[in-house]
C-alpha cells in the first residue's frame, strides 16, 4: 500500500473545553487499552472476564466523551476520528494510563490510582454547567465505583499474599507512584474549566484522592511512597516512549482502510 | 386537537409500549426492554413520527446498539412508524428501575436479582470480607448461604456467585 492511501490526522481544535474533555475521554481510552490487553493473559479467568468488563466500560466512557467532545468542538470530527486520528501530541491523557500493562500486581495498583481519580472526577462532574457532560458522569460513577473498589480489593490481597506477591506490588507501587504527580497537575484549560463551571482543577481533587488512596495503602499496610522531582506531562500532550507504539497499534486499522467500521 | 385525536394518538402510544414489552434484552434474554426499565418515554412528534426515548444500562454496553435495532424493527412490524430513537442519559438508569415482574422472570431465568442501591449516598470503599457482604439468596434453592467469586461476570450487569448449600454457581444482577 502506498502512503498516499494512508488516512491523514485530523487538525484538532485548541479550545479549553475541547482539551479538558479530551484529556478524561484520552485517560479511558489508554486504560480501556492497556486493561484490553489482558484478555486471554490474566492469571485467572474471573479477572480475565474482570478486567475486559472494565475496559469496556472504560472505552464507552471514553466513546461519549469523544461524541460530546467533538460536537463541543464544531469541526464535524465524530468519535472515531477523535479517537484514532490524531498525532501523539494531540492526546491528552495522564501518562500514567499509557504504560504498558507489566504484571497483574501493576495493573491493579495503576487501577486503584487511576479509577480512584476517575471516580473522584465523575463525582464533580455530575454537577458541571455541561448537561451532557453532567449526564455521562452521573452514568460513568456508577461504573467507577466498582473498577476502584475491584483494583482496591486486590490491592490488599497482593498485600496479605505471598512473598512474591507482596514483592510485585512492593515494586509496582514507587514505580506507579512518580506519574501520580501529574494527576493534580492544574494549568490554564483546569482554570478555564473551574471558572466556567464545566469541571474541576485537577488540583482539587489532590486532598480527596489522598485521603481515599491512603485508606487503601494504611489498609494494606504498605508505606505512602517517596515523591520524586519527576514530572510527567501526558495532560500537556508531552509523552512516554510508549505512546507511540501503542498508537501504532490502536490506529492501524483506521489508518489504512479509512472509515472502516464494524 | 380535538378529543378524538388525543385519544388516537395515545392509542398509538399505547400500542407502541406494548410492542416494546415484546423486545427482549439481546444479553438477558428472559427480560423485555420495558422490564428492564431502560424504555424512559414513548413521544409523538408534532410531524407524525414516534420519538422512543432509551437510556444506556452500561457506558460500554455493547448490547446498546442491537437494543436500538431491535426497537426500531418491533414498532415498524407493527405498523406504528416513523419512528426514531433518542439516547438519554440523565438521570443515570438504576437496577432500581428494573419492574417487578422482570425480578420475577430474573430469578427464574436463574440469575438472583439485584438488591435496591443507596440513592445519593457516597459509596465508600469496603475492605471486608467477602460473606460478610449484603447476602444475596441463591435463585435455586433460596438459600442465603452464597459467596461472591468475582464482581464481573459474563456481561458488565452481572456478577459470579456459588451458593454454599445447593453447590450451584449462578449470576447475580449487579445493584448500579
Amino acid at each position: 500500500m502506498s502512503a498516499s492511501t494512508l488516512q491523514p490526522s485530523i487538525q484538532l481544535s485548541r479550545a479549553g473545553e475541547v482539551t479538558y474533555l479530551l484529556r478524561l475521554a484520552d485517560t479511558c481510552l489508554f486504560m480501556g487499552q492497556r486493561l484490553s490487553e489482558w484478555c486471554g493473559h490474566a492469571p485467572i479467568l474471573e479477572e480475565d472476564i474482570a478486567m475486559a468488563n472494565i475496559a469496556l466500560d472504560l472505552i464507552g466512557q471514553a466513546r461519549a466523551l469523544y461524541a460530546h467532545a467533538g460536537e463541543v468542538e464544531g469541526r464535524g470530527h465524530d468519535e472515531d476520528q477523535l479517537a484514532f486520528l490524531r498525532e501523539e501530541r494531540d492526546y491528552f491523557n495522564l501518562t500514567i494510563a499509557e504504560l504498558p500493562r507489566g504484571d497483574f500486581a501493576f495493573t491493579m495498583v495503576r487501577n486503584a490510582m487511576v479509577c480512584t481519580w476517575l471516580k473522584l472526577m465523575w463525582e464533580r462532574l455530575q454537577d458541571s454547567s455541561d448537561a451532557e457532560l453532567a449526564g455521562i458522569a452521573g452514568k460513568a460513577l456508577k461504573e467507577a465505583r466498582y473498577h476502584q473498589q475491584h483494583a482496591a480489593d486486590w490491592v490488599v490481597r497482593l498485600a496479605d499474599g505471598t512473598d512474591e506477591s507482596r514483592r510485585r506490588l512492593d515494586a509496582a507501587l514507587p514505580t506507579l507512584w512518580i506519574y501520580t504527580r501529574e494527576f493534580f497537575d492544574a494549568d490554564e484549560v483546569d482554570e478555564l474549566a473551574e471558572s466556567t463551571g464545566l469541571g474541576p482543577r485537577a488540583s482539587d481533587l489532590r486532598d480527596a484522592w489522598l485521603a481515599e488512596f491512603g485508606a487503601l495503602l494504611d489498609e494494606a499496610q504498605l508505606p505512602m511512597p517517596k515523591d520524586s522531582a519527576f514530572r510527567s506531562e501526558g495532560r500537556r500532550g508531552r509523552h512516554s516512549e510508549h505512546m507511540g507504539f501503542m498508537l501504532t497499534e490502536l490506529q492501524y486499522l483506521q489508518r489504512a482502510y479509512p472509515g472502516g467500521a464494524w | 386537537m380535538n378529543a378524538a385525536l388525543r385519544d388516537t394518538r395515545s392509542m398509538r402510544v399505547e400500542r407502541a409500549w406494548a410492542a416494546l414489552d415484546e423486545v427482549l434484552d439481546p444479553e438477558v434474554p428472559a427480560l423485555s426492554v420495558c422490564d428492564l426499565g431502560i424504555v424512559r418515554d414513548v413521544l409523538e412528534r408534532e410531524d407524525g413520527g414516534l420519538d422512543i426515548v432509551l437510556t444506556p444500562t452500561y457506558s460500554g454496553c455493547p448490547a446498546t446498539e442491537l437494543i436500538e435495532r431491535n426497537v426500531l424493527e418491533a414498532i415498524d412490524r407493527s405498523g406504528l412508524g416513523p419512528a426514531q430513537v433518542r439516547l438519554q442519559r440523565a438521570p443515570a438508569w438504576s437496577t432500581d428501575w428494573i419492574s417487578a415482574r422482570g425480578r420475577e422472570r430474573l430469578r427464574e431465568y436463574g440469575i438472583a436479582p439485584p438488591g435496591p442501591v443507596a440513592q445519593g449516598a457516597p459509596v465508600p470503599m469496603r475492605f471486608t470480607p467477602r460473606r460478610v457482604q449484603e447476602p444475596v439468596a441463591c435463585p435455586r434453592c433460596g438459600s442465603a448461604n452464597t459467596e461472591r467469586l468475582s464482581a464481573f461476570g459474563s456481561t458488565a450487569c452481572k456478577s459470579l456467585y456459588r451458593c454454599v448449600a445447593c453447590r450451584e454457581p449462578f449470576e447475580h444482577f449487579k445493584p448500579i
